[in-house]
């Protein structure tokens, strides 16, 4: 009997919220959030003039004038802890009234992906209303005697040596997917951005090396032209399934997967290509988010979802975006929802081979 | 070439860029004079009027305000004793003494007009070198940089003062501070002991307000003075610009050593000030009085800082790595207005380029200019009574303490380094060595690590290298030289331990000092313990560094314990050993109280509740001021925190009130 009403019960409540999804269609919805003469915070747990900065400023006055309401939109930077601090605030202390967002990026992912002590917030209790997706491409130096990635054998052969910024950050990326080719590399740590990666790829201290879209565009493009680089593989982008294609902006480009099965024959699969996939979705295809705190209403999050799909088609908007963030499609709706899914989601037994992986391998303590 | 030239002269050169220009220096300048504050909040502040420039205007407002942040902060440091940011911490030796003798316009005056200077002669040379900057810039490896590195640590023989023991072992307290956190080599994190805050280290600028601000602010409330004392102001703003023209040759050469180390990415600005002001206190011969008011002291560092600002442009232009804070800014700006830096700003972007070197000389005498019409008026807040002047001093570090991450523990930081900056300073131990130690910890680490990484211990016969290494003796030369031209034949031989009064005797005239360094030591074998339990790359620094600064303290023990009268180890402000100065007469602890309380207060109200009752309890209790007086002084304070907090997006840190209720704006 008791069983019987509990389950009346549960479905009466699936029905019930069924209905309240029903009614918050798109339209509807929008009267109910008017922000006229508010302020929206937009918690960015990074310091002023670095790329979620950056990334969030462009985007603010956008926002501002797509919002109903138009509020004003402030970026409130909360910087500290490599992002954690100001993303556990966001968790702690932020009300699911609109007037509070957060921007996270890759280092806001990977800490909460290996476990993190300092991280003290989910992922799965926010909803992601936008995602800026970004690139990456790998390159070596002529002096491995390669000419391109066809010659990835003669790669595998020798000791190559690549300038890192530490085995927990974006770093990982490429780590994972040289240990997916059998390339032996020899990370040297201590480099406190890409930027500082690449002069040393400039000197010839490291030989291999990757840079993200806009500044392989910058700067390592000119070294190609000049015979000094040559690119590998990109990180590649996922489609509307979470499939991986090739990126649009280096259509030539192998992905991994298909360097991948030119050194094994097969596809990639099993727990360290599971864990590739996780750490590159969180670090590159769905890098930067924006998300709202726990217990955001659905009509609050088609309300935001809406201000974005508005941004996007804002004319003046489409001509500024390629130049500041790069040319990739800013997501929001099914397709942010499923690069959200697949870049802060890892199996335990994924998490703790990697987790194992570093520790042997780096030192790296994430227990203390 | 000649028209890339014209085509940039003819950019700036125009109505519109000057205007917007002298807009961006103007909010700089505002923002700038507030210690702590800076660059970043200025970007905030006019980030959102970019959006709808051209790429020429919008890019002279930034500039406008990159130009004066290294300027205008310098009224903090000479007027008030507060660093307000990395770039400015060297002019505080000599600037603030410059104020408390009375000379607060002349040394801001001789700083704005040196920084002048060193901005346009950092905006010539950097005309020529911008064209061969790429190879010479990659031309510094790691393991160039480590050598810099050490080469600014052997200024800390410049700096420490009578006793060289004491600043060794200043320069390990730096050392160990500063290997807190995490390590480059591994990732993993030293000495955190679970407090998050530790992860990240302790901030350099939270180091200079508590080495050098908090000590200022407690002595000068227990002498109850004005900051200049009985003497006046004295000489004006003309005996300053003189005092450059005089020494145009010491301009010259630290503009030229700003210019050439801002240049280098990773070195980063903040030891470009030590190492001019280094340069300054080694090669002067002529009347040397560095640390009690040397304008020398003050041209040195300023002349170099401005002309790095201009340096850093390169790193940042060229290769998209800022060297510097305001450069980190310059550099999101670069990036929204939709300039990617690259090689193409030496190629087909040189006159960008031009326009940008050009316009931060333009800005910056623009800047200098302003600051030289205000030093006389500003310097006036240096005959306050200092007791009305004290709480909105203590906020204003407070404040400057939290700007980048805004809570509770920065203002903890302050406080705990603060009490080490007053004993430090009672006893003696030269507080620059700590901060040339802390600044180069990690860089010394990194670079010895990667150096060793790339190129095996070979790397020590690379011609850039040994190029250093021959720079760095000839500077320790120049340094021994200057310290015995500048000591009597007694100080030298007073080194040598000989028979004194005995040990009893001495133990007990100097057991307070003998406890402080007993407490150092203290924490040289934490930092042993805590170094023994990482792995080996994680620990072999921090390591080394703790056991030297333990031996050296150690031998500071031993001048105490069996030196004799006239050691120079031997310093105690408050029992006037060692000192020239009055001791005052109020207690010490009885003033750092204040800053404690407004500490405990915020810990339990937030800042701004904390900051109204402080305000009020202060001005009565202590200040015995007027209700009238306190309320204005108060309302005042309050009024300007609120204003600047609304117009920068700022949050003040919570206390357990706000943990429990949620309060409106700025409570909250």
């Amino acid at each position: 009997m008791t069983d019987i009403t509990r389950f009346t019960r549960r479905a009466l409540m699936g029905a019930t919220a069924m209905a309240a999804a029903a009614f918050a269609l798109p339209g509807a919805a929008q009267a109910d959030y008017d922000f006229s003469g508010q302020t929206v915070e937009w918690i960015i747990p990074f310091a002023t003039g670095g790329g979620s900065d950056t990334w969030a400023r462009f985007n603010a006055p956008f926002l501002s004038r797509h919002l109903p309401g138009n509020p004003t939109v402030a970026v409130v930077n909360e910087p500290g802890g490599g992002s954690t601090r100001g993303t556990n605030l966001f968790a702690q202390r932020a009300q699911p009234d609109g007037l509070t967002i957060l921007g996270t990026s890759g280092s806001t992912q990977f800490p909460y992906l290996l476990g993190d002590p300092r991280v003290r917030y989910e992922y799965q209790d926010w909803s992601v209303v936008m995602v800026s997706p970004t690139g990456g491409v790998a390159y070596v130096s002529p002096t491995t005697g390669v000419s391109s990635i066809e010659d990835v054998a003669d790669l595998q052969g020798q000791r190559l040596t690549y300038a890192s910024q530490g085995a927990t950050s974006l770093d990982l990326v490429p780590m994972l997917a040289f240990m997916l080719l059998d390339l032996d590399v020899n990370y040297v740590f201590g480099f406190s951005g890409r930027g500082e990666g690449r002069l040393a790829f400039e000197r010839g201290e490291t030989n291999i090396d990757y840079q993200t879209s806009s500044a392989f565009i910058n700067n390592v493009t000119p070294l190609v032209e000049a015979g000094e680089a040559i690119p590998l593989m990109s990180w590649g982008v996922l489609d509307e399934d979470g499939n991986p294609q090739r990126d649009p902006t280096f259509p030539d480009l192998p992905i991994m997967e298909e360097v991948y099965e030119m050194v094994h024959g097969e596809a990639p699969s099993g727990d360290l290509y599971d864990a590739y996939k996780a750490f590159n979705t969180a670090g590159f295809a769905a890098q930067k988010m924006v998300v709202l705190p726990e217990g955001a209403s659905d009509e609050l999050v088609e309300t935001y979802r809406q201000a974005w799909r508005d941004v996007f088609a804002d004319p003046e908007y489409q001509e500024t975006v390629g130049d500041v963030l790069g040319a990739y499609g800013q997501v929001t709706d099914g397709g942010a929802e499923a690069l959200f899914r697949a870049g802060t989601n890892i199996g335990d037994d994924v998490r703790s081979m990697i987790v194992e992986m570093l520790e042997q391998n780096y030192n790296v303590r994430l227990g203390d | 070439m000649t028209e890339i030239f014209l085509s940039a002269l003819t950019d700036i050169l125009t109505f519109q860029h000057i205007g917007y220009m002298l807009l961006g220096v103007i909010v700089g300048l505002m923002i700038g004079v507030f210690p702590g504050l800076g660059g970043i909040a200025g970007l905030s502040l006019v980030l959102p009027f970019l959006f709808g420039l051209d790429t020429t205007s919008a890019l002279a407002l930034l500039i406008g305000l990159i130009a004066v942040i290294p300027t205008s902060d310098t009224f903090a440091s000479v007027l008030m004793g507060i660093p307000g940011s990395s770039a400015s911490q060297a002019t505080v030796l000599d600037g603030f003494p410059m104020s408390r003798n009375g000379e607060a316009a002349r040394a801001l005056s001789a700083a704005f007009f040196a920084s002048l200077v060193g901005g346009i002669i950092g905006a010539v040379i950097l005309t020529g070198f911008v064209l061969v900057a790429r190879p010479v810039i990659l031309s510094f490896s790691s393991a160039e940089l480590f050598m810099l590195s050490v080469f600014g640590l052997s200024m800390v023989g410049v700096l420490a003062g009578k006793s060289l023991v004491k600043g060794l072992a200043a320069c390990g307290i730096g050392l160990v501070i500063g290997s807190i956190g995490g390590a480059p080599a591994t990732g993993e994190f030293r000495m955190v002991y679970g407090v998050d805050y530790l992860y990240d280290g302790i901030p350099l600028v939270i180091i200079g307000l508590g080495l050098f601000a908090v000590p200022e602010i407690v002595d000068l409330l227990r002498r109850d003075r004005s900051i200049a004392g009985e003497g006046g102001l004295g000489a004006g703003w003309f005996a300053g610009i003189s005092d450059v023209i005089r020494n145009w040759w010491l301009t010259l050469r630290c503009s030229s050593i700003g210019a050439m180390i801002g240049a280098i990415p990773g070195l980063g600005g903040t030891v470009v000030d030590w190492i001019a002001y280094g340069h300054a206190v080694q090669s002067t011969k002529k009347n040397p009085h560095f640390g009690k008011g040397d304008v020398r002291g003050v041209i040195a560092p300023e002349s170099a800082n401005n002309a790095k600002e201009g340096g850093g442009l390169l790193p940042t232009l060229l290769f998209g790595i800022p060297g510097s804070g305001a450069m980190a800014i310059f550099l999101g700006g670069m990036v929204i207005l939709g300039i990617q830096p690259g090689p193409s700003m030496v190629g087909t972007n040189l006159d960008m380029t031009y326009t940008i070197v050009w316009s931060l000389a333009l800005a910056n005498i623009f800047g200098a200019g302003l600051c030289i019409l205000l030093a006389v008026p500003i310097s006036r807040l240096t005959l306050i009574p200092f007791k009305l002047l004290a709480p909105f001093m203590i906020v204003v570090i407070c404040f400057a303490s939290f700007q980048a991450t805004r809570i509770l523990e920065d203002m903890l930081a302050l406080l705990i380094l603060g009490v080490l900056g007053i004993y430090m300073r009672r006893f003696g131990w030269p507080r620059p060595a700590l901060l040339i130690g802390f600044v180069l910890a990690t860089q010394a680490e990194t670079y010895l690590y990667q150096a060793v990484q790339f190129y095996g211990w070979e790397f020590l016969t690379r011609t850039g290298v040994l190029i250093i290494i021959a720079l760095t003796a000839g500077s320790i030369w120049l340094g021994v030289r200057a310290k015995i031209s500048s000591s009597s034949r007694d100080e030298l031989l007073a080194e040598e331990p000989a028979h004194g009064p005995g040990v009893a005797e001495n133990i007990r005239a100097r057991w307070p000092q003998l406890v402080f360094a007993g407490l150092m030591l203290v924490g040289f074998g934490l930092a042993l313990q805590d170094a023994l339990q990482q792995s080996f790359l994680g620990q072999v620094f921090p390591l080394m560094m703790a056991a030297a600064g333990g031996v050296f303290t150690v031998a500071v023990i031993g001048f105490l314990v069996f030196g004799r009268v006239s050691t120079p180890a031997a310093v105690d402000g408050e029992m006037g050993i060692g000192t020239d100065e009055a001791v005052p007469e109020r207690s010490m602890p009885a003033s750092l109280f204040w800053l404690a309380a407004l500490v405990a207060l915020t810990w339990m109200t937030g800042f701004y509740i904390a900051m109204l009752v402080f305000f009020v309890a202060f001005l009565q209790f202590r200040a015995r001021a007027s209700w009238l007086m306190t309320a204005l002084l108060t309302a005042g304070a309050a009024g300007f925190v609120l204003l600047l907090a609304w117009s920068l997006n700022m949050r003040f840190p919570g206390g357990l009130l706000q943990d429990m209720y949620r309060l409106p704006w700025p409570f909250s």
